[in-house]
């Protein structure tokens, strides 16, 4: 791969790019996100390319990420020149064969398209690209433009502006959608000092859950005492029931890394880790071969675009402890010790990986970074609420009909996600609660999904906007079960390390199974919150410091199922089998 | 010099002092169990938790980590903080049911038991408290004993609890546990100490004849120190 | 399965492979699993000796982390996805088959050391709950009655191969 050290390289990369996304020949595209894989995807495409090699067809044959749309996969799209692109859901390789006829002959006899898209907007720089000129071919009226389906309509894609529409191993595309133009435009016309004046004015704030000021954070950075620096990439992901960080890496591995650099140069680092966890190696390898085929292209290493800024990107990998998704955490791990964290009244920033400045920011936060400097902080500012700019990426899940990874602009309401977007409960079964913000969340009942979503609104609802885990339970689940359930996960995560955490949330744990085994007692559920308040005064760590969140949540929304549970001995879901 | 206040008293202390150094060097208490002088602080038993008040906020803080800022407003006895201390006294009595000297911290500070919390019976008297393996990694330098496992699950020994090829048997770890939970033993003659599942060969002073230290530990140091090893056969009484 | 001799070469070499770093402890000891299927005394001595840092250590890392495993594993890792969606969609019936077909509890392996079953938290395919991964292979919105049938491939397919 040729080396990239100016605009006009960059800009020929962007036409071979084009060439690619718009090719002059059919295309046809296959959804390999894990997901998609698990659906089956590998085995269509591998039917779709024994079958292309069979009948010597000139197809292109790609991948391409998660575009949110689980409930349909396995997802193949088709690109032919001039029309509009076709979404084809749920192709098993049996339909292969009939499915590749369909497309040479130009019908749909055989399996209807699910959707269409007209026109590919850039979210990076605000380009669009027409699929095909003049009218809409006849044969499509009655095909739904993506954007309009339910499921879209109140979507706006900005971290996930390319999971789907391009070949994550394909830097071209990335190029040819508007990547790396950024960092262009950073290295070669902005001062570290600029970069982070637009970050803090666009209102990015830290998309793991915690909500930091990201801007303010590279400011300190910046601004703390030390020669080396680092920026790191938390890919840890642990939070059940979440996998929007694990898209972006598999989709859209680019979107980090050159997210990082931008960081890196303003901060003043020339060093940076992403730390993937364990249970994701399609991310791992995804990430490999970005950053190789990145500094092949010059675009990591010494030098960069001719700037005299050098950087470069190491992967670490979790080897299975959620505690790791802690900074702090993390930087042990990463430093080859066991994954504890440290007290942090002395900030990361000023003393983090070993000892040094560091700048830790998720992967989604990352994935913002290139389209504020692109886009412009006025841009990204005006989408979203007030105080909480841009977008989240929530994974959908749990007993809702479309499932699936959507993003959507801050202060959407809860309701508008579920139900609009979600498509409501299956099966005729009645919506309870949905959980948010992980094990460090808590669960919102019906009455209160009217609350926008945003860092600072869903604590008022007794919960946290988190990660983006969002996890829809019907009449099925019982909110004790519930409750034990993320008691049991904490308690097998703790370190160890402070009292509060270990012995607390164990003792609450066993509480709890008293409870769901008609072993409960009056005044338990004081003793629960009394317990709570101390384990979140006292706990080293944010881990233990939220831990209590869930059962408080469920106790205030829920209460009634706990009173059954301990003064009537039954379980009102029929969850808990030892009772009624 | 910073300038806080600590339970409504003006206190002057040393930058880059804790909290509990400044309070303890003004005759104010507060209570710890991990905390050792030579040590790194590791915050890990929470009762020396205080209440600070920076501008409008207030957070619970460990002292013996928490460094003097001037303006500093601490609490040492608040009720958010007096909730903590409480509960974690009731965790470590139900952790370690058999410790004495947790059942009488609890009683001095007016904890009782809570009766809700199931005794173990497999933790002996160790509340993960960290000073032993602190004192072997830092102090001692050989790292014989670490850490194994996580959460409730984790506990202090040798790796993979087999006798250490690296411990000089010099019971550091023994003396600086605030329970008594490492068994440390000699045999009726005193010329051989067991700890950790391994037994040491003690050497007796040169001048009176006592059993003092084991013969590892003796090597170890004159290997450390450069000091010629009949130098070291002399006990610290006949120096 | 026979007691595997730990190579010293082949352990050096991944050592060499991180230039001994010691921050690299953990992917050191990631390569060292895949390559014998387990964390034994041998390898961690071993490494203890070459990248100089105390077995106490090596120890405590080796244990902390869910990923690694001192005790040989079986020919095929079960492993449960016990993530929230997970849960809520049936996770748990699916563990209790699972430790009833194989006759075991969470965490142990067969007597034939054929599999090991574990839980998982979580694997990220959320949208496909409830899941079971074995070896690479996920198995999405698995139900409970196809469980004894996925076992039997997985037996069949070692016999075929004609190990042991």
């Amino acid at each position: 791969m040729a080396r990239i050290n100016n605009l006009q390289d960059l800009n020929k990369r962007r036409e071979q790019g084009m060439a690619s996304l718009f090719p002059s020949k059919t295309k046809v595209m296959v959804g390999e996100a894990t997901c998609g894989l698990a659906t089956g995807a590998g085995l269509v495409h591998k039917a779709l390319a024994e079958e292309i090699e069979k009948q010597k067809l000139d197809i292109m044959l790609r991948k391409t990420g998660c575009i949110g749309m689980c409930y349909r996969e396995p997802l193949v799209d088709v690109i032919e020149p001039n029309r509009p692109r076709l979404t084809y859901s749920r192709l098993t390789p049996k339909n292969v064969p009939a499915f590749l006829n369909q497309v040479l002959e130009g019908n749909h006899k055989s399996k209807k398209p699910y959707c269409r898209i007209d026109e590919d907007v850039f979210i990076g720089n605000g380009e669009t690209r027409r699929y095909f000129s003049g009218a809409l071919p006849d044969d499509l009226g009655e095909v739904s433009p993506m954007s309009e389906i339910d499921f879209y309509e109140k979507q706006v894609r900005i971290a996930t502006r390319n999971c789907g529409y391009l070949d994550p191993d394909n830097i071209d595309e990335y190029i040819a959608r508007g990547g790396y133009f950024s960092l262009r435009k950073a290295l070669s016309s902005m001062q570290p000092e600029e970069i982070i004046e637009e970050v803090i004015k666009a209102g990015l704030r830290g998309r793991g859950g915690g909500g930091f000021p990201t801007g303010y954070k590279w400011q300190s950075c910046r601004r703390a005492h030390g020669e080396v620096k680092y920026v790191i990439c938390n890919g840890d992901e642990g939070d059940p029931g979440a996998y929007m960080d694990r898209s972006i890496m598999e989709g859209d591995p680019h979107s980090v890394i050159e997210g990082m650099i931008i960081g890196a140069y303003a901060i003043g680092a020339h060093e940076g880790y992403i730390y993937v966890r364990d249970e994701y190696p399609f991310a791992v390898n995804a990430l490999s071969l970005a950053i190789s085929q990145a500094r092949e292209c010059g675009l990591l290493g010494e030098n960069i675009l001719d700037s005299g800024f050098s950087f470069d990107i190491q992967i670490g990998k979790g080897a299975g402890a959620f505690v790791c998704g802690e900074s702090t955490a993390l930087m042990a791990s990463l430093e080859g010790r066991a994954g504890e964290p440290r007290a942090k009244y002395v900030h990361t920033v000023e003393h983090g990986l070993k000892d040094r400045p560091t700048n830790l920011n998720n992967v989604e936060t990352w994935a913002n970074v290139p389209v504020i400097v692109g886009r412009g902080s006025e841009w990204f500012s005006e989408i979203g609420i007030e105080n909480n700019a841009g977008t989240k990426v929530f994974s959908l899940v749990g007993n809702i009909r479309n499932v699936g990874l959507i993003e959507v602009p801050m202060g959407i309401t809860l309701r508008e996600i579920i139900y609009d977007i979600g498509g409501g409960t299956p099966k005729g079964k009645q919506f309870k609660a949905v959980q948010t913000g992980g094990p460090s969340g808590g669960c919102i009942p019906k009455d209160m999904l009217d609350f926008p979503v945003s860092y600072d609104e869903l604590s008022k609802a007794g919960s946290m906007m988190g990660s983006g885990g969002m996890i829809v339970m019907d009449e099925t689940s019982c909110m004790v079960d519930v409750a034990r359930y993320f008691l049991r996960f904490l308690e097998s995560e703790s370190c160890g390390k402070c009292v509060p955490c270990r012995e607390g949330v164990y003792r609450m744990r066993q509480i709890l199974d008293d409870i769901c085994v008609g072993r409960g007692r009056e005044g338990d559920v004081e003793l629960l919150e009394s317990m709570s308040e101390a384990i979140i005064d006292g706990s080293l760590c944010a881990l233990g410091g939220s831990a209590p969140n869930p059962v408080l949540s469920t106790i205030k929304s829920f209460r009634d199922e706990y009173d059954a549970h301990i003064r009537d001995k039954k379980c009102p879901a029929g969850v808990c089998k030892e009772l009624a | 010099m910073i300038n806080l206040t600590i339970d409504g008293r003006e206190i002057q202390a040393e930058e880059g002092s804790t909290i509990l150094q400044a309070a303890r060097n003004n005759g104010i208490e507060i209570p710890t169990l991990c905390y050792h002088d030579e040590l790194t602080a590791s915050g890990a038993c929470r009762l020396c938790s205080v209440e600070i008040k920076k501008g409008t906020r207030t957070r619970i803080v460990t002292s013996c980590i928490y460094q003097v800022e001037e303006g500093l407003t601490v609490t040492t006895h608040s009720e958010r903080v007096m909730n903590v201390r409480r509960l974690v006294l009731q965790l470590l009595m139900a952790r370690c049911p058999t410790s004495e000297v947790i059942r009488e911290l609890a009683d001095k500070m007016g904890v009782e038991p809570q009766e809700r919390f199931q005794p173990d019976e497999d933790k002996g008297k160790c509340i993960l408290c960290r000073q032993c393996v602190e004192v072997c990694e830092q102090v001692v330098g050989v790292s014989a004993i670490g850490f194994l496992n996580r959460g409730a699950d984790k506990s202090v020994g040798t790796p993979f609890m087999e006798p250490s090829g690296v411990c000089i048997g010099c019971g550091a770890c023994a003396y600086v546990c605030p329970t008594g939970h490492i068994e440390m033993s000699e045999n009726e003659s005193g010329n051989e100490r067991t700890i950790w599942g391994k037994s040491f060969k003690m050497v007796a002073c040169k001048e009176c004849g006592r059993y003092f230290a084991p013969q590892e530990q003796l090597e170890y140091i004159g290997t450390k120190t450069g000091v010629p090893l009949d130098k070291l056969y002399t006990c610290v009484n006949c120096r | 399965m026979n007691e595997v001799s730990i190579s010293e070469d082949a352990v050096k070499t991944i050592v060499e492979k991180y230039h001994g770093e010691k921050s690299a402890l953990i992917s050191i000891l990631q390569d060292v699993q895949k390559e014998y299927a387990f964390l034994s005394k041998d390898a961690l001595n071993l490494l203890s000796q070459e990248m100089e840092i105390p077995l106490s250590s090596v120890y405590e890392v080796s244990t902390f982390y869910n990923s690694f495993s001192l005790v040989p594993r079986g020919r095929h890792v079960i492993e449960v996805c016990a993530g929230t969606a997970c849960h809520v969609k049936g996770g748990p019936k699916l563990r209790s088959r699972l430790e009833t077909e194989l006759n075991l509890e969470c965490g142990e392996t067969t007597e034939d050391r054929m599999f090991t079953l574990e839980e998982v938290r979580c694997l990220g395919c959320c949208s496909l709950a409830p899941v079971v991964k074995v070896d690479g292979d996920i198995h999405a919105y698995l139900e409970e009655d196809k469980i004894p049938g996925i076992l039997k491939n997985y037996r069949n397919e070692r016999r075929q191969s004609g190990e042991n």
